[in-house]
């Protein structure tokens, strides 16, 4: 779980592949071309952005004759959505910590 | 984003406890001290003072952002590119020390550090809980 996580937000770190991320996400599967069209750089940079993006399972791709069609898989966003609640229960585990360390501290 | 909705993107711990915020403040801004309940360091209460926080899974790069003894402490959380900032607060109560950490996740300072960027992370949690909601 800890893997994929680091994966999605590695994948998400990047400004372009967000932007392709979120396009896919809000207007349904596309080519490579078709994407690249709009995204402002390279055929082959928009492809390796897509294979981040598919390591990280945040889109598959689905081969149509000689074309591939990308979609956005946005359940795989979890990991992003439960980074705050992941924070809160470490936040309290560190503040249990430091109730025990002043415990133990000099006055 | 509406402000309301950057709110809720924030993580907010709040304790009473039994000592002085004179206390309180040694754990939070000592390394050896900070190292027993956070993570090994190399902290100093200087504005500006870049550090990291290290644990076995990995690191954490922070700055410090303000310091003002025994009341405000903030720095900078920057892991797996997304940055936040941790702000610790102490009240002094009757009996002790209100103390409260809030953990903002992307605040004016995020919007600055990707600019330029076509997307930011900000913009991307705006849209995030519409992408998750037609997801269900």
């Amino acid at each position: 779980m800890q893997a994929i996580a680091n994966e999605v937000f590695k994948a998400l770190a990047d400004p372009t592949r967000r932007a392709i991320f979120e396009r896919l996400a809000r207007d349904g599967a596309q080519t490579v071309r078709a994407l690249t069209d709009r995204a402002g750089v390279s055929q082959p940079a928009v492809s390796k952005h897509l294979r981040i993006l598919k390591t990280a399972k945040l889109v598959e791709d689905r081969r149509d004759g000689r074309e591939t069609h990308y979609s956005a898989q946005p359940l795989a966003l979890a990991p992003i959505r439960d980074w705050m609640s992941v924070y809160g229960a470490f936040w309290n585990d560190r503040f249990d910590d430091l109730e025990s360390l002043l415990k133990r501290m000099d006055p | 984003m509406t402000p309301t909705a950057n709110e809720t993107r924030s993580v907010v711990v709040e304790r009473e406890i039994p000592y002085a915020p004179e206390k309180i403040w040694r754990a939070l801004t000592q390394p050896h001290l900070i190292a027993e309940w956070l993570m090994k360091n190399d902290f100093q209460p200087v504005v500006g003072h870049g550090f990291s926080l290290r644990a076995d899974w990995g690191a954490v790069d922070c700055r410090v952002q303000a310091v003002e003894p025994n009341k405000t402490l903030s720095y900078t959380w920057a892991a797996y590119g997304l940055e936040s900032v941790v702000t610790w607060t102490l009240t002094p109560t009757g009996t002790g020390t209100r103390l409260r950490m809030e953990q903002s996740g992307f605040s004016a300072d995020q919007q600055q550090a990707y600019q330029g960027a076509k997307h930011g992370w900000q913009q991307f949690f705006a849209n995030l809980e519409q992408v998750l909601a037609r997801a269900d």
